[in-house]
């Protein structure tokens, strides 16, 4: 570590002000402050929370609650390819397999999207920031594991040029990144991203391919995996989001640190399965009578609940807004799964749409409040 | 006489050249009045109908602006709008039937975008802003003015969303075969009206970048 100390402090006074590389401070700033505390910290004077936690910390957090799922969607990509070759070879050739699929994925989205955050706050004489960290990490857990790079590549591009740095970079964003990210990848290249054929990698043609909302969609609930099955994700899907358990052991680490907030995760799950209880009640065909807990380890579903709505920049900020954030993403979600014959996944675009309506939600959550308020203090003038 | 002599002007004065130039650029209809937005996403997905919608916009407000000019003295106030759009309406049938009998294929592609040049808020804004209070001669070279800047936007989008969309440009394919081949896909988001607004807001900021005139200050 110290050796580290000694380089960059070495190198530092050529990136300052009238340096050789002053254009390049802030890609230097950027690489000293992710191995070490910034030496500027809160003046002493004054009163100020003090706390270990900053917008790094946060970030780095979220990596790490991203990994269980990370890992068991490399070794599902082996697990499905050679089930569908049906073929069994050990644990390793499997999680290699996987690994062969994920890794270019991972450094194609990393690349251009830090590349592209780290050009626009050369240009703006920003620092970067970290929040893309996150984004990259989290973009080819929602894509199929045979997604073409450079089509990744665009999407990564459109979603932090488009999504992102447009408003203003990091915290600004409307729309979550890498969700838009994936709406790009799904609405510019439909038979990339959906269908029967892309979900395992390298599959023989014989060997159905279709994911359990693929085959909910189409009418053929014979093919409904097992609870076991769907809740520890041997089924083929996006890289991420078929192991529910993962998702959820990854979950629990972000609300053990504080980092996600309980109050979305919990009220998508909840509008989620009351969304599935009614229409068990209608019961008008059949895709509207399966459990209703099983819209909530089917698809994305558990992914969104826990990384994607709970994102604190696109999420609602009021405590009572939270609730209504939540609920309606669950509830528009399988709303959309059943009554949409062109959309088999409803998450990303409900939580994209939750997005748009939660500062409308703040807003009117706000107004309440200043009027019960005002209520309150004329009762209490008058008496 | 010899007065009136000296105030008549040069059919192409400096004023009457910046009638035609301005909106190309400084006060584009689309990009910095954002008027007539709807029909720059709705047939701009191939350059061919773009051309067509953008000359049919030329014709119809070339010609209201003049006729309104030459009625301008002699239209009660309170129909304004009504005389206008009955005016702009018969311009745009006329444009349809001929659209009808000339380019059939091409007038079926606009289908009823044709029809909804009426409503196309550039045309009458014209009219209110400027044909209403100038002589014909000005108030048409406006119309050609406006409508160049309005086909101009269209046409950048069109052949944007066509090359990239279709891959083809008026329908010739443009994009060589080796690139499918190598694992290239038409982008189906192109196609979509979305990213058609996503397009102008590419262009407006292009634009606002390179005119110092149009940043605002904060």
């Amino acid at each position: 570590m110290k050796v580290l100390r000694n380089f960059l402090d070495k190198q530092k006074p050529h990136f300052e002000k009238g340096g050789k590389f002053e254009k390049l401070h802030a890609m230097f700033d950027s690489a000293e402050t992710l191995f070490f505390v910034p030496n500027t910290v809160t003046a002493p004077k004054g009163a100020h929370i003090r706390d270990a936690i900053d917008m790094k910390r946060t970030m780095i957090v979220v990596v790490v609650s991203l990994f269980p799922a990370l890992l068991f969607g490399t070794w599902n990509i082996g697990y499905q390819h050679f089930l569908s070759l049906g073929q069994s070879p050990d644990f390793w050739a499997m999680l290699g397999y996987g690994a062969l699929k994920v890794i270019p994925l991972l450094i194609v989205s990393y690349g251009v999207g830090l590349g592209l955050e780290i050009l626009f706050a050369q240009i703006r004489g920003h620092e970067v920031n970290e929040g893309f960290f996150v984004s990259a990490m989290l973009i080819p857990l929602i894509v199929p594991p045979d997604v073409p790079l450079w089509q990744l590549a665009l999407a990564v591009a459109f979603a932090v040029v488009f999504g992102k740095e447009v408003f203003g970079g990091t915290g600004m964003n409307i729309v979550n990144p890498a969700l838009l990210a994936r709406a790009f990848l799904f609405f510019a290249y439909p038979a990339d991203m959906s269908g029967d054929k892309v979900w395992i990698a390298e599959k023989l043609d014989s060997f159905s391919g279709a994911t359990p909302l693929g085959d909910a969609l189409v009418g053929n609930f014979d093919n409904t995996p097992s609870f076991y099955d769907m809740f520890m994700g041997f089924i083929p899907g996006s890289i991420g989001e078929t192991s529910t358990l993962m998702i959820l052991i990854g979950g629990l680490l972000l609300l053990v640190t504080g980092i996600a907030n309980w109050r979305v995760m919990f009220t998508v799950f909840a509008g989620g399965w009351i969304m599935g209880l009614l229409f068990n009640l209608w019961g008008a065909n059949d895709y509207m009578n399966i459990p209703a807990w099983q819209h909530l380890i089917m698809g994305g579903f558990a992914f969104g609940a826990v990384f994607m709505a709970t994102d604190p920049v696109t999420a609602t900020q009021t405590t009572k807004g939270m609730y209504y954030y939540g609920f309606l993403i669950g509830m528009i979600a399988v709303l959309i799964r059943v009554f949409n014959p062109a959309y088999p996944e409803g998450m990303m675009l409900a939580i994209l749409l939750m997005n748009v309506f939660a500062p409308l939600i703040d807003h009117y959550v706000i107004e309440s409040n200043i009027k019960k308020r005002l209520k309150r203090l004329k009762v209490a003038v008058r008496s | 006489m010899s007065k009136e002599q000296k105030e008549r002007e040069p059919l192409f004065s400096t004023k009457n050249i910046k009638l035609l130039t301005t909106p190309l650029n400084l006060s584009n209809p689309i990009t910095v009045q954002v008027l007539g937005i709807c029909s720059a996403l709705a047939v701009t997905a191939k350059l061919m109908p773009a051309i067509v919608m953008s000359i049919s916009v030329m014709v119809v407000m070339a010609a209201s602006n003049v006729v309104i000019s030459l009625l301008r003295n002699g239209i009660p106030p309170r129909i304004r709008i009504i005389v206008q759009l009955v005016v702009i309406a018969t311009m745009v049938i006329l444009v349809d039937q001929v659209l009808k009998a000339f380019v059939y294929d091409v007038s079926k592609q606009l289908s009823v975008f044709v029809g909804l040049i009426i409503t196309n808020c550039i045309i009458m804004g014209r009219l209110e802003a400027f044909a209403m209070g100038n002589k014909p001669w000005p108030a048409f070279l406006d119309g050609i003015g406006n409508a160049l800047g309005y086909g101009l936007i269209l046409v950048v989008i069109a052949f944007l969303r066509e090359l990239f969309g279709s891959g083809t440009i008026f329908d010739f394919r443009v994009i060589p075969q080796g690139f499918y081949d190598f694992g290239y896909v038409n982008n189906g988001l192109m196609i979509l009206p979305p990213m058609a607004l996503i397009t102008v807001g590419v262009i407006i900021w292009i634009q606002r970048y390179y005119t110092r005139e149009l940043i605002e200050e904060n």
